[in-house]
């Protein structure tokens, strides 16, 4: 007979914590595969979770539901909680771990290294491991279309970005809007105001009000609700765009078109290439060509000549023609930091902290 | 500054103040009567949600208001239940019904999220509403109009009426408000009933007049600042109105003056934000500083109450 004193539970527990290590092999080709997804949020947030969750989705259908299991966590804080998430997740057998938001790498990073048989994939991220690819999107490209829109469209010459946090991918996304705009106005500004939340819809509504009491007429935001958009349409101005998902039911008319992320040609990727035993260490940064970056509908009041514009741009960008950080690029402190026939590369990218002539931030 | 634009900030500034000064004055009369209620943010996210499903559902701000109110309301009873007649602790508990509000807000709301209505603005005339002088009177939803009618309510109640006086007697002196009779629990649950259909309002507040949605969290911690002002005001509904004000110009500058450039952008951002905690520590440093403010503070507040 088995007595349940502590330090028999301890071995026990500990023989069950390594049962997954055994009996997996590295490069076997699978019948199933066992995914969980690891959200920040909830998927009826119409935005970032709502777009991981439907690809998740959208993956199901693709691979059949006798190929692929899913576990979604929601709510998840970024930081040492989340450790404890993906480490029970690896424990319980899961072969592919999904962690959609940026501020959960080091616990990631962390468990992939106990965990050398379990797949991570880590969105937004930065660094890989053995075991650990990352992927992102190029969502800064739809910025280029949408900057097309308002360079054309806006009558006062003054567009505003309501951004969360001046990190990079909001700092290109600013710059990628911008540069668009002022290929069509060469007068264009861009108001930048900063919330310091990824969710505050209140004050992402008094940004709006603050904005377009001064000159604004057209809105885009980095944020991820509807809040900036709902007071373009109460204010009746030219508009502004849906971010993340299509938005037109909150402003019907303010709503010129919207960025939509679409996640579901890399999870079915991810997951096949598990299934067919070929998963490697990787980082993948998609945008419009490859399907992760989509350009919703046009509002029927953008002109005809405006939506050609914006195909022009989306479909430069799929041909290589169009690039969105194409020089002469001056910054908004009068320094040349794009030499004319030069680009930002990819590279280079994630060091920018200057924004672009015109921009006021 | 242009006058155009000094309007424009007033009417903006209004807006983002009204929430916490309905917040703030329920929870003023909740402590004058010895209560501390931490769940304002709990309660006001629950009239957020409901107020949001009763407009959404059947198309009336005004039934919405009125839900939100008793939604707050009924709420709040939890936590009077829990300190008053089981005489729990009134932090511990205040802060649960904060953690309880969130939740329940996001599972009731659920069927809800991704669903606009209409803003529940002016009922003016346009030529009031929209006139380029005069909007700075009218130009505001109803519900702003109630929320002064309530400080000045609010003040009469406390200051001119039997009532208000039995009230502050309970939340200075509840042990001498027992022994001359008083029900010192029932002015208690009236209290906190109160406070929490302020707080109800005062979450309506953002669906009905600021973000006409709903989704999780929306009142993103104003049930906080809500709190820090009733201190701020030292109990005093008038200077609540003074205080919530400048909270609301604060948290209103804050954008104008980004959006403006210029000047205004030396000041970081963090700093804006942090102003209304700061002014609220500073005024906390008054307080104890000077002996006679201290005085405004109710004695007996967030004291169980155990007859003896």
């Amino acid at each position: 007979m088995t007595n349940f004193n502590r330090r028999n539970v301890l071995k026990i527990g500990g023989a069950a914590a390594m049962l997954p290590l055994i009996g997996t092999k590295a490069f076997a080709k699978k019948d199933k595969v066992k995914a969980a997804f690891v959200l920040i949020g909830t998927p009826d947030d119409n935005g970032w979770n709502y777009g991981h969750d439907l690809g998740r989705q959208e993956m199901i259908a693709a691979l059949g539901a006798d190929r692929v299991e899913t576990t979604v966590v929601t709510n998840v804080a970024e930081g040492p909680d989340s450790e404890r998430v993906f480490r029970e997740l690896a424990q319980q057998g899961h072969d592919i771990i999904f962690g959609t938001s940026f501020g959960y790498g080091d616990s990631m990073l962390k468990v992939a290294g106990q965990f050398p048989d379990v797949k991570f994939e880590w969105a937004t991220g930065y660094k890989t491991a053995p075991n650990l690819s990352i992927y992102n999107a190029r969502f800064h490209e739809g910025r280029s279309v949408l900057g097309t829109i308002s360079g054309m469209m806006s009558e006062t010459g003054i567009g505003a970005y309501i951004g969360s946090f001046p990190i990079p991918e909001v700092v290109m996304g600013i710059n990628a809007f911008h540069l668009a705009a002022r290929k069509a106005n060469p007068d264009f500004i861009t108001k930048v105001v900063y919330v310091d939340s990824w969710f505050d819809p209140a004050k992402e509504a008094d940004a709006a009000r603050a904005l377009i009491d001064q000159g604004v007429d057209i809105i885009t935001q980095h944020t991820d609700g509807p809040a900036a958009l709902q007071v373009a349409e109460e204010r009746g101005i030219i508009g502004g765009f849906g971010q993340g998902a299509d938005m037109s039911a909150f402003a019907p008319k303010a709503h010129l078109t919207s960025i939509i992320d679409i996640w579901s040609p890399y999870y079915i990727k991810a997951v096949k290439s598990l299934l067919d035993g070929n998963w490697k260490e990787g980082s993948s940064w998609e945008g419009i060509a490859g399907g992760e970056v989509v350009i919703g509908p046009y509002n029927e009041k953008v002109p005809a000549d405006v939506v050609a514009a914006a195909e022009a741009v989306r479909l430069g960008i799929i041909d290589g023609s169009y690039h969105p950080f194409a020089g002469p690029i001056t910054d908004n402190k009068g320094e040349l930091r794009v030499e004319a026939g030069d680009i930002i590369d990819d590279g280079e990218f994630w060091a920018v902290d200057w924004y672009a002539e015109g921009v006021e931030a | 500054m242009n006058v155009d634009l000094t309007i424009a900030i007033i009417i903006t500034m209004v807006g983002a103040s009204t929430p916490l000064l309905f917040a703030a004055l329920g929870e003023l009369v909740v402590e004058k009567s010895g209560v501390l209620n931490l769940g304002v943010e709990g309660m006001m996210l629950t009239g957020a949600v409901v107020g949001f499903a009763v407009t959404y559902t059947s198309g009336n701000p005004w039934l919405g208001i009125g839900a939100a109110a008793i939604a707050g309301a009924s709420v709040s009873m939890i936590f009077a239940f829990l300190t008053l007649s089981l005489s729990a602790n009134q932090v511990a508990t205040g802060l649960a019904l904060t953690i309880f509000g969130a939740g329940f807000s996001a599972l009731f709301g659920k069927p809800f999220t991704g669903k606009p209505i209409d803003i529940f603005g002016s009922v003016f005339p346009p030529a009031l509403s929209e006139h380029p002088y005069l909007r700075v009177f009218f130009d505001y939803s109803p519900l702003v109009y109630f929320s002064l009618f309530m400080v000045f309510a609010i003040w009469w109640f406390l200051q001119k009426t039997r009532a208000g006086l039995i009230l502050r007697a309970v939340g200075e002196n509840d042990h001498s408000a027992h022994s001359i009779g008083y029900s010192v629990l029932g002015v208690r649950y009236g209290a906190i009933a109160f406070g929490g259909a302020m707080a109800g309002i005062g979450g309506s507040c953002f669906p009905l007049i600021l973000t006409p949605q709903w989704v999780e969290g929306l009142t993103g911690g104003r049930g906080w600042i809500a709190l820090a002002l009733v201190v701020f005001a030292a109990w005093r509904p008038g200077r609540l109105l003074a205080g919530a004000y400048l909270f609301g110009l604060i948290a209103t500058m804050e954008l104008y003056a980004k959006a403006a450039g210029g000047a205004f952008r030396i000041i970081p951002s963090e700093l804006w934000a942090s102003l209304p905690y700061l002014a609220t520590i500073i005024v906390l440093v008054l307080i104890s500083l000077r002996h006679k403010i201290s005085s405004s503070a109710p004695a007996c507040l967030g004291k169980p109450f155990i007859p003896n």
